[in-house]
C-alpha cells in the first residue's frame, strides 16, 4: 500500500444524524479495494449542515471539500478521483472560501471542522494555549481585568458581564473555589455548545483552566445534559489527553498551580441549565431553583464561590488572553462586545453556526446565509433565543441580533438561536406550546410557574376552541385573551427564575405580533 | 418487567462504591444504575437512601425529578422523539402522529411486544437537521414517516 491519505469525515453529532458514520466506513472500504491506504480523522462540523456529510480529503493543492457525502455515493465519488480531489458534482472545492464561512468572523469557533478534535498536536497548531501561556505569566488580577476590558458578556443568556462575576468570585477568601460550565444547552434551535464541545473540547478546557486560575479555583465541573452523548465522548477524551500531558493537574505546565475538570450529567431537565438548579443538580439533588442572594459567585457549589458560566463564554475566554482584550472589543456593536455564533435552525433551506461580531440583522441571517424556508414557502416568525425567546415577524426582521436592540423589541438573544417557521406556523398553538414547555419543566418551586403554565395551557385551549366564532366579536373570547395577557403579568413579574419569568415573551409576542391567528377559524 | 433482586442489590452497590466518594454523588450513582439496569426500579430507592444516608424522600424525590430516569425496563429500542420548536418548524407534530400511530404506543409507553419504548425529548442539539429523534443513542435527522417506518420494520415492529 501507498501512503495514507488524510480524509476528514465529521463526528459532529448532527453530521452523524445525517449518515457521517456510514460514509466514513464506506469510504474506508472502498479505499481499502482500491489498495488506498487512508487515514480518517473525524472533525468537528464547520456548520453547514445542508452540506453534511462533508468530506474533505487533503490533496497536495490543501484540502478538497464534497458534500453531501452518502455511503452510496462513495464508490462512483472514488471512481471520479475523490481522493485527489478529482471533479464531481458533489465537488466544493476548499470549503474555507465557501461565501457562508468566508463571510464569517470565527474567533471561537475557528477550528471547528478544521482540526481533529482528539488531537493536541493539532489544537496547539492552531493557535491553543497561548491564551492559557499568557495567563499562567499574568496575575489573577490581570486576567480578571483582560476578561472585564474585552466587554465579554454571558453566552448563555442573560449576557451578564464575565468580568464582573469573575472579579467577585475572585474577591472571596475561601478554601475551595469552583468553575462550573454550564453545558445544559437545552433551548431548541440552539447547538454552537455542543459543537465546540465536539468540535474543539481543548478550547472548553483551556477556557475553563484559565478562569480557575482568574478566580483562584482548582476543580472545575462540566455540567453537561445527557441528550449529548457524542459531546460526552469528546469531552472525556479530551480530558484525559490534556491531563497526560499536564495541561491539567496538580502541575499546569510545571507552573505549581492546580486545576482539573470533571464531567458531570445532567437528566433530562430544561430547568437545570438555570444556574442555581444547575448547581442543585450537580450536588445531587432535585433541580430547585435557588432563592437569590445569596449569589453563586458568593455562596454557590457546595455552599463556595463559584463561576457559573455558559461553553460559549468560556471558549471565548482563550482568545481574550491569546490576542488581548482590545481585539475582541473591536468586535461588535454598543455594548455587544465580540462575536456571537448564532444558530440558524428550523424550518430554513441553509442552516448552521453562523458566527459573526454583533449586529446582524435577522433578514441578513435567514436569507443571505440561511436562503430562506426550507420548504420554500414564505418565512412568517422567527423565534429568537429559544422557548423562552419571542416570536419576531418578518416585518421586525431589520432588527439587528445584539442584545440592546432585541430588548427594545421586547425580545432577547438569548443563547443565539434563530428558529424559522413558514407561513404554515399557527401561533396560537406556538403560544400553547411555551405554556405546555413551561408546565413540563417547571422545577415547582414558585406558584406562577407552576400553577400559572398549567392554567396558561387551559386558557389557551380554550381560546383556540373559540376561535372560530370569535371573528369580531367582543364577547367571552376577548375576555379570554385580555386574561392570557393578566396571567403573563403575574408570571413574569412573580417567578422566581426564568423559566416562569420568561415564558409570556414567546406566548405574548405571539399575541401582539399574530393576534389574527388567535381569532381565525380553525 | 422486574429487576430481580439480587441483580438490583449487586447493581446499587457497585455504582454506590464507585461514586461514594465524590460530594454530591446520587445524580452520578443513578445514572450507573439506569446504565446497568436500562431503569432505577422504585425498590433501589431504599437501597440507595440506606447506603447514602438520605431519606427514601429525597431519592424518591431526586429519581422523579429528572426526566431521564424511569422506573420500568424499556423496550429492546428506546425511541427519544424531540418535540420542541425547531422540529415543529419542520412537521414534527405531524411525524409524532405517524410514530404514535404505527407503534400503537404513547409517550412514556413501550409496544406491547417489548421491542420499542416511545419518549419525549426536548431538543437533542440538531435543530439544523429537524425533525430529530434518537434511537438507543444513535442521533437520526431530517426524519420522516417513510424512514421511521423503514426503521421500524428493521426492528420488527408488526405492520
Amino acid at each position: 500500500m501507498n501512503a495514507p491519505l488524510t480524509v476528514y469525515v465529521p463526528g459532529d453529532a448532527s453530521a452523524c444524524s445525517l449518515g457521517a458514520d456510514a460514509t466514513a466506513r464506506a469510504i474506508e472500504a472502498e479505499a481499502a479495494r482500491r489498495g488506498q491506504a487512508v487515514r480518517i480523522v473525524r472533525n468537528g462540523s464547520r456548520g453547514l449542515f445542508w452540506l453534511e456529510p462533508l468530506v474533505e480529503v487533503v490533496t497536495g493543492a490543501g484540502r478538497v471539500a464534497y458534500g453531501p457525502v452518502q455511503a452510496a455515493d462513495v464508490g462512483k465519488l472514488l471512481d471520479a478521483g475523490l481522493l485527489d480531489g478529482g471533479d464531481h458534482a458533489l465537488r466544493l472545492g476548499d470549503i474555507s472560501t465557501h461565501p457562508y464561512l468566508a463571510s464569517q468572523q470565527r474567533l471561537t469557533g475557528t477550528r471547528l471542522g478544521v482540526v481533529d478534535p482528539t488531537s493536541l498536536v493539532d489544537y496547539v497548531a492552531n493557535e491553543g494555549y497561548v491564551g492559557l501561556r499568557n495567563a499562567l505569566a499574568m496575575q489573577p488580577l490581570d486576567i480578571v481585568r483582560a476578561i472585564t476590558d474585552s466587554g465579554l458578556r454571558g453566552r448563555g443568556g442573560a449576557a451578564f458581564p464575565t468580568g464582573i462575576k469573575w472579579q467577585t468570585v475572585h474577591d472571596q477568601k475561601a478554601g475551595q473555589k469552583y468553575i462550573t460550565c454550564n453545558a445544559d444547552e437545552g433551548d431548541s434551535g440552539t447547538f454552537s455548545d455542543r459543537m465546540l464541545m465536539e468540535g474543539d473540547p481543548f478550547l472548553l478546557i483551556e477556557g475553563m483552566t484559565i478562569a480557575g486560575l482568574a478566580v483562584g479555583a482548582t476543580q472545575g465541573y462540566i455540567y453537561l445534559r445527557v441528550e449529548y452523548p457524542h459531546a460526552a465522548r469528546a469531552l472525556a477524551k479530551a480530558l484525559q489527553v490534556a491531563r497526560a500531558v499536564g495541561y491539567l493537574g496538580p502541575d499546569i505546565l510545571g507552573s505549581g498551580k492546580r486545576f482539573d475538570i470533571a464531567v458531570r450529567l445532567g437528566a433530562g431537565a430544561y430547568i437545570c441549565g438555570e444556574e442555581t438548579s444547575m448547581l442543585e443538580s450537580l450536588e445531587g439533588r432535585r433541580g430547585e431553583v435557588r432563592v437569590r442572594p445569596p449569589l453563586p459567585a458568593i455562596k454557590g457549589l457546595f455552599g463556595q464561590p463559584t463561576v457559573v458560566n455558559n461553553v460559549v463564554t468560556l471558549a471565548s475566554v482563550p482568545i481574550v488572553l491569546a490576542r488581548g482584550a482590545q481585539f475582541y472589543k473591536e468586535f461588535g456593536v454598543g455594548k455587544s462586545r465580540g462575536t456571537i455564533p448564532l444558530q440558524l435552525a428550523g424550518n430554513v433551506k441553509q442552516g448552521g453556526l453562523v458566527e459573526r461580531a454583533f449586529g446582524l440583522t435577522v433578514n441578513q441571517l435567514v436569507y443571505d446565509y440561511g436562503g430562506g424556508s426550507a420548504t420554500g414557502r414564505p418565512v412568517r416568525a422567527v423565534q429568537i433565543g429559544g422557548p423562552l425567546g419571542a416570536y419576531l415577524p418578518a416585518s421586525e426582521f431589520d432588527t439587528p441580533l445584539e442584545y440592546e436592540a432585541l430588548s427594545a423589541k421586547n425580545a432577547l438573544l438569548g443563547h443565539g438561536g434563530v428558529v424559522v417557521f413558514d407561513d404554515r406556523v399557527d401561533m396560537a398553538r406556538m403560544a400553547r406550546y411555551a405554556l405546555e414547555f413551561c408546565a413540563i419543566e417547571s422545577c415547582g418551586k414558585c406558584t406562577p410557574c407552576r400553577i400559572g403554565s398549567t392554567r396558561g395551557v387551559e386558557l389557551v385551549d380554550r381560546i383556540i376552541a373559540a376561535r372560530a366564532a370569535a371573528n369580531g366579536a367582543n364577547g367571552p373570547h376577548e375576555a379570554n385573551l385580555a386574561l392570557l395577557d393578566e396571567l403573563c403579568d403575574t408570571m413574569f413579574n412573580g417567578s422566581l427564575c426564568g423559566l416562569g419569568g420568561l415564558t409570556p415573551f414567546p406566548v405574548r409576542s405571539a399575541l401582539k405580533h399574530f393576534r389574527e391567528d388567535f381569532r381565525r377559524a380553525n | 418487567m422486574t429487576v430481580e433482586a439480587e441483580k438490583l442489590k449487586r447493581s446499587v452497590s457497585n455504582a454506590v462504591t464507585r461514586f461514594a466518594g465524590e460530594p454530591g454523588p446520587l445524580l452520578e450513582i443513578l445514572h450507573a444504575v439506569q446504565n446497568d439496569l436500562g431503569c432505577v426500579p422504585a425498590d433501589a430507592v431504599p437501597l440507595l437512601a440506606d447506603a447514602l444516608n438520605l431519606s427514601r424522600a429525597e431519592v424518591h424525590g431526586v429519581v422523579s425529578f429528572y426526566h431521564h430516569f424511569r422506573e420500568e425496563s424499556p423496550g429492546r429500542y428506546v425511541v427519544q422523539l424531540c418535540r420542541a420548536e425547531a422540529c415543529q418548524a419542520m412537521n414534527a407534530r405531524a411525524l409524532e402522529e405517524f410514530v404514535r400511530g404505527r407503534l400503537r404506543v404513547n409517550f412514556g409507553e413501550t409496544t406491547a411486544d417489548g421491542r420499542v419504548t416511545l419518549e419525549a425529548v426536548y431538543c437533542l442539539g440538531n435543530c439544523a437537521c429537524a425533525p430529530s429523534m434518537m434511537v438507543n443513542g444513535e442521533l437520526h435527522g431530517r426524519v420522516t414517516p417513510e424512514r421511521f417506518g423503514a426503521l421500524a420494520k428493521e426492528w420488527g415492529v408488526s405492520p
